[in-house]
Parts: C-alpha cells; structure tokens; sequence
C-alpha cells in the first residue's frame, strides 16, 4: 500500500504567502525549506501571491526548466483555486490532474492562533501532498453536450426576468410556478421605493411578455417533483395541479366567474391576503398570467356535493373549457441548466405576541398594507380601517422578525426602504400622522438616502426605540379606542405611550417554508437560516454547489427588486454561457472496476445510489458505467478486494496522503 | 492526564459539507485546534475502515470524519453509509487495543463553522485526555495486516 507510486516523479511545491493571510502566520520559508527536503521534490518556491500571473508564470517556467510532472501548490481552498492551478499545469504542457492543491489559508493560517503550531500543521498537509504526488496519474475530463433548454423554478420577478433574458437569446425556457399565476410577491406591491414607480406598471408588461413568448413554457400551478441527471444533462420531473379549466381552451373572457352560484365573493382571497373576498371560479388578479381563471375544488359547491347548476358552464358554451375531471398531470423535462427563482416568505407576526397581529383587527402587516393602498387591492386603494374608519394616526414598526434574537438575527434589507415608503403612500392616501419606529435606518442604495430625507421632510415622525407592546389599555381619554405603542424612545432616554389607529408591522424576509424538502430536490446547501448557498459570497454569488444549478433573487438572502432583476440576469448568462459553450467539462473522479481483481461479490452493486455497477454474469464480475458515475466513492471503500478504485481518490493516493499528515 | 500531549488527529472530511465548513472557519478566522489535518474525500461514504486503521497504525491519536447532515448527502446516502461502517469500527477497535472513543463521526453542514470549531476543539480534548495511542508495535502491525 505504500509502496513509491512513479518513481520518475518530479515534483514542484509552491508556498502561498497570500500577502499577509498566509505570511502573517505561518513561517513560510521555513515550510519551503521543509518541502525542498521531502522525497522526489525538485523545487519548492515561496511567493506572495501563486495564483497572480507572475505566480503562475513561476510554474510554467519550472516545469520546463526542471522538468517537472507533478506540481503541489499550497495556498487557499481548492474551492476556491483548485482550477486556477490545474489551467497553470496544463499551460506548462502537463495534464492537469499532475496537480494537487494544499489548503493552508483557510484550515491553518486563518483559523490558528500559534504561528508554531501553525507553521507545524501547514508542513503536514505539505508532506501529505508530495507524498500523494507520487501517486498521480493523467486523466482527461469527461466531456458532455449541453441540453440548450433551461428550467426556471419560481415565477417572480427573478424567474420573470430571467425567464425573458434567456428567451430573447433563443433559448427554450420552462419556466414552473407553484401559483396560478406568475408575478410573485411584486404583483401585489402597489408603488416601490426610492423611484415610487407603480409595481404593476413596471412588472405587468413583463408577465404578459412571458405569455407572449414563444420561447417560454409556462407551467403555472405546478411544482418540480423529481430532478436526476447532472449538469447539462438534467431530467424534471413537473407536477401540474388541476385548474379545472383548459388553458388550451379558455379565452379568459370571465364570465364564467360572472355566472357562478355565488353573487359575490365569499371566500378570503389568498393573492390579497384574506383581506378581500373571491368566488370558488375565480381569477388571483385582473392581470394575472396565465388570464385564465382556475376552480378551487374546496369551496366548489360542484366538487362538494355535484349539485350546482353549473352557470359556468353553461356560459363557456362551446368552448367547453371547463373540466371538472381534470386530474394531476405530470410533465418530464430534460433540461441543461436550472435556475431557482423561488423567492421568500414573509415573517409571520403571530410568533411575537406582543405586537397583538391576529389580537387586534387594527394591526396590519406590510404586505397587507401594499393590498391596502393598491388602487387594484380589495379597497381599490382606499385606506380604511377594518371597522370602515379612516385611520388618523399610524405607527409603522420597523424590524419584524429581523435583526432579533428570539426570531432572525439579519436584517431583512428592504424594511427600512419600503416602511419609509408606505409611510409615504399612507400619509398622502389618508393625511394621517405617521410614526417609524426604528433601531437604525438602513438606507444604502441608489437613490435611498435622498428618499429618506424626502420623507423626513414630509413630516413623518420618526422614534428611535423598538416598540416594546402593542395594547387597547387606555391610561388616559387620548388613548380611549386606540391601540396604544409602549416605547423606549432612545434618543430621548424616556419611555412613551403612543396611541395611534392602525399599526404596521414591517415584516422580514425568510426562507420558503418547504426550503428543506426543495434543496433535497436539487442537492443544494442553504446556510443556518435556510437561506440557498452559493458556490461563493463574492466571486459565484449565483453559482451553487451543485454545477448547472443558479440562484436568483431571494431564495439567496434578502434583496431588493433592482438586486433581485441583476442577480437574475447574471444566472441568465450563466446558462448562456454554458449553452453556448455547448459541451461540460466534468470532473474525472469515477470510479472504475478492475476485472482482474473482482470476486463478483456483489457488495458494490448494493452501495451504488445511482445503479451505476451491474453484475456480468457472464463474467462474474461488477462492471461499472462511467456515464451513470457521479464519484462519490463509496464503492471503492466498501470492496472488499480493492478491484473498485475512484480517479483522484485512489486508496493509494488517500493512504499515501494519511501518512503524510502524520509526520 | 498528560497535559503537554499534543495529540495529532486525522480528520477525514467530505468535500460538500465539513470541509466546506472548515473553510467557512476560516473565512470567518474562528480559531481553534491546530491538532485536525484534514484529508479531503468527495463524500463520507469513501472513507474506507482500512483507512482509519491506516491512520491509527501510522500514528495518529484520533480520527475524525466529517459528514452531511443526515437527508443531505450530495450522494444521497453514503453518510449513512459512513455511519454503519464506523459503528462497526467501533466494536472492533478494542480488539487493537484502541479505545473506540479515538474515531468519532460527526455530521457538519457548509453552512456550520461554528460548529466544526467547537466539534474539533472538543475532540481534540477529549484526545489530550485519553493520552497518546499506545498501540503497540505488534498490534500496529496486526492493524496493517
């Protein structure tokens, strides 16, 4: 097992001094003068930054010069400059699997406080690298055509944008959301900050533009079930939930909705958050996309007890759109790149009592004020109180479910932007006195500080001080029939009552509730908080772990539309990228069976999660398809003959880098 | 206890989840025990017993592998893999005369830096208490065989 690998092998190591980030800590002549020692090492060289063009030109020149085969560079996270460094190796005219990669910034100098014991650790993982080195073998990157076709998963204004950049370049597009209708949470907006241009001006014409695209596929009220494949090469799996009306058929004349049984809605409507009132047959919104209307077979009196006289159908005549039968249908896909598009929640008030949501009628939540004041919302945009009454005085309150201990420790970043804006739209709808509550004002952002100072100047008071409690107990005859805001005002070092009509609670963003079940899904990693994690905070902010998978909008974290549209155009050109390219490159780490070593066990078989390996029988040996392979190597530990090996992670590279670490 | 024993520990972390939090240790430049060096394997299901033995017979005081949480595997399931396979290690490690506390598996998620450091500085502990691995020679030898 630990036997010498290529005896011929000429190794160059290379130190990372990072500047100081690696320097800083780690004695890095003195790990150089330590690798220059170590077997079959023919240079070692320090250098303040190897991943430079000076740096890499180091490489070049010594493999030529010194004949090098095998080059080890000790620096950051492979994740980070593992490719940087194999491109290097290429360049130098060797395969660039002769490589391999020592992380000594992010597991040794970043994260120790001793510069010994850091200079120490950093000369192991040296050792385990040269000593692997030996074991190195050329290998050639699996190639794959690139299906040109792309999955959008989400219908807001990420998956809208992205659905139409990627449309307008020629590409097919499938673009699956779970509603009835695209446009996500910024159809129900009313204005948007700082520009305070109408939501549904700026983002209608998208949607029906979505519609009108050849190019796009729309599956509206469907969800993915099943995703297999790889990067390229993706299969979906698409769940479409009955609408009961034929998209194929329906005109969206809407008269069908004009003759249903009920007169006038009867049951809350989701879209304006249960504050006005729909029929079973029904439309979200006047501009929804699809314009077709769809059944909700729970307060259908047809569904319920098949005895409606079915005005609907009658209306629709002809047409014959109507389907009471239609059951759930499900579509596959194949697919090169996915882009996932599937937003945020907001945060859900109940869980702080204090602030009396579901208590006290008059206590709203930012979205449900965006219904409010929206001139298409259940009040056609007329401000008025639960109880009809017009609201003199409002308090706005900042940091619902963000920036707290007990809920969400980030900041949700659009709070601040949109209460200054509500703050705006509710004083001109209602000339009510309007109070903020904030802990700071988070103003960063084009055109952001100078709205802030608008609104200031517009006589919205502002309190610096977290509102402690939300009650109806009057102290005194001001505060009779109103609710009244308990609250450390800290500039003023005093605690005040403040009674007003209605309370906003500006709500955070979280992460979709079935987050979890979604990122099983796809194989993608998401952060503590549930947020989907990128390949990298600043150079992939919209790659994932998983290759051909992007991220757009806040599915990512909290963002902004502006934000949310760029990130959603830098996944467009991802895929682009990539179609265009035609073909992937794919990592070469499969595993592979030897037959002369094989026992016909069958113990491989039974590991395999992809059904990779079957049993010749012929020959009584496993036999292993690359293609199906996705080099996770749990074959190769579970053999017991050692026939089953995994490209750069043979047994004899694993064991030899074992006992290297242990100097 | 030997309070001057440092002891030197392999850590065997899968590519998608522990060693994506290590890094994320870093970048957050959390500190803790230089005693973990880390070997990189795609997936925790890979790590072959014999290589932990390897480990134990080369020398090393503990061995730590690092996986996806359970559900989360980028391999659908070779943490669970990794989980059968060191419980039985466990049972036998005491025929080498290796205390089974020395091999420990944990589940660290990319997104847990946190809780790495704790994991390692915890584990690095619990080393320094049971002392160096006393195996001897004959036995590591019967660990290589």
């Amino acid at each position: 097992m630990n036997g010498n690998g290529n005896h011929n092998a000429r190794i160059g190591v290379y130190v990372c001094h990072c500047g100081t980030n690696i320097a800083g800590k780690v004695d890095v002549q003195a790990v150089t003068e330590f690798a220059g020692k170590l077997p079959g090492v023919v240079v070692a060289r320090e250098y303040k930054y190897m991943c430079s063009d000076p740096g890499q030109d180091l490489i070049v020149k010594d493999v030529k010069e010194h004949n090098l085969n095998r080059v080890v560079v000790a620096s950051c996270s492979p994740h980070l400059h593992e490719l940087t460094f194999r491109k290097t190796t290429a360049n130098a005219g060797k395969n660039p699997y002769l490589f391999h990669m020592v992380n000594i910034r992010e597991h040794v100098s970043w994260v120790t406080d001793d510069p010994v014991a850091a200079t120490e650790k950093s000369k192991a993982l040296i050792k385990a690298a040269v000593l692997r080195a030996f074991w190195l073998e050329e290998l050639e990157p699996r190639r794959f055509p690139v299906n040109p076709n792309v999955l959008i998963v989400g219908g807001g204004i990420a998956g809208i944008h992205a659905a139409l950049t990627l449309a307008s370049g020629g590409k097919q597009v499938y673009l699956v959301e779970r509603k009835p209708t695209i446009g996500g949470h910024m159809a129900q907006f009313d204005k948007t900050f700082p520009t305070l241009d109408c939501a549904a001006c700026i983002l209608t014409p998208k949607m029906t533009a979505v519609k009108q695209n050849p190019n796009i596929h729309l599956y509206s009220l469907s969800e993915v079930s099943e995703v297999s494949g790889f990067i390229g090469n993706f299969k979906v799996k698409v769940k479409k939930y009955p609408r009961y009306i034929d998209e194929a058929k329906c005109v969206g004349c809407g008269e069908c909705i004009e003759e249903c049984v009920y007169k006038e809605g009867k049951y809350p409507n989701e879209f304006d958050l249960g504050l006005g009132k729909r029929k079973p047959i029904y439309m979200p919104f006047p501009q929804a996309v699809p314009s077709i209307p769809l059944i909700d077979a729970a307060t259908c009196i047809e569904f319920k007890s098949h005895k409606c006289p079915k005005g609907c159908v009658d209306v629709c005549g002809d047409r014959d759109a109507i389907d009471f039968t239609q059951q759930v249908q499900e579509v596959e896909l194949e697919v090169g790149t996915i882009v996932m598009a599937t937003g945020f929640k907001v945060f859900d008030p109940h869980r702080l009592p204090q602030y009396g949501y579901g208590k006290f009628p008059n206590v709203y939540t930012s979205l449900e004020v965006e219904r409010l004041v929206n001139a298409s919302g259940p009040t056609l945009g007329q401000v008025v109180l639960r109880d009809g009454r017009r609201p003199e005085s409002v308090g706005i309150l900042h940091c619902i479910g963000s920036r707290d201990e007990n809920t969400n420790k980030y900041c949700s970043r659009v709070c601040c932007m949109y209460s200054l804006k509500l703050a705006h739209l509710l004083k001109e709808k209602t000339g009510a006195h309007i109070y903020n509550f904030y802990i700071d004002m988070r103003t960063p952002g084009k055109g952001f500080e100078e709205f802030y100072k608008r609104i200031l100047e517009e006589g919205v008071s502002f309190i610096r001080g977290k509102v402690a409690e939300v009650s109806g107990w009057a102290q005194s005859p001001a505060e009779e029939g109103k609710l009244v805001l308990r609250v450390e005002d800290t500039l003023l070092g005093i605690v005040r009552r403040i009674p007003v009509d209605m309370v906003v609670l500006s709500v955070g963003m979280e992460p979709q509730a079935d987050v979890g079940e979604v990122r099983r899904l796809f194989n993608l990693g998401c952060s503590a908080e549930g947020w989907f994690l990128e390949r990298h905070p600043k150079l992939a902010p919209v790659d994932t772990f998983t290759d051909g998978i992007f991220l757009a909008g806040c599915n990512q974290g909290p963002k902004d539309i502006p934000d949310t549209v760029a990130q959603a155009g830098a996944a467009s050109a991802q895929c682009m990228a990539l179609i265009d390219k035609g073909f992937v490159e794919i990592e070469p780490n499969t595993a592979w069976i030897d037959e002369e070593l094989c026992s016909g066990c069958h113990v491989c078989i039974a590991m395999c999660p992809y059904t990779a390996i079957h049993f010749d029988s012929e020959k009584k040996v496993a036999v292993l398809n690359e293609a199906l392979c996705k080099g996770c190597g749990t074959c190769v530990a579970a053999c017991p003959s050692g026939a089953a090996q995994q490209n750069l992670f043979r047994d004899e590279q694993l064991f030899a880098e074992v006992e290297g670490v242990l100097v | 206890m030997n309070t001057n024993f440092n002891p030197t520990i392999v850590g065997f972390f899968c590519n998608w989840c522990t060693y994506l939090a290590a890094d994320l240790a870093g970048t957050s430049r959390m500190k803790y025990a230089p005693n973990v060096r880390v070997v990189r394997t795609m997936c925790s299901g890979r790590v072959d017993p014999q290589m932990i033995l390897w480990a134990f017979r080369n020398g090393a005081d503990g061995v730590l592998i690092g996986g996806c949480h359970p559900g989360d595997c980028h391999y659908q399931e070779g943490n669970y893999k990794a989980l059968r396979r060191t419980r039985l290690l466990r049972k036998m490690l005491p025929q080498f005369g290796i205390e089974p506390e020395r091999l420990r598996l944990e589940w660290i998620s990319a997104s847990e830096g946190e809780r790495l450091r704790d994991v390692v500085n915890e584990f690095t502990e619990q080393i320094r208490r049971l002392g160096p691995l006393h195996a001897e020679p004959a036995k590591r030898e019967a660990i290589a065989a």
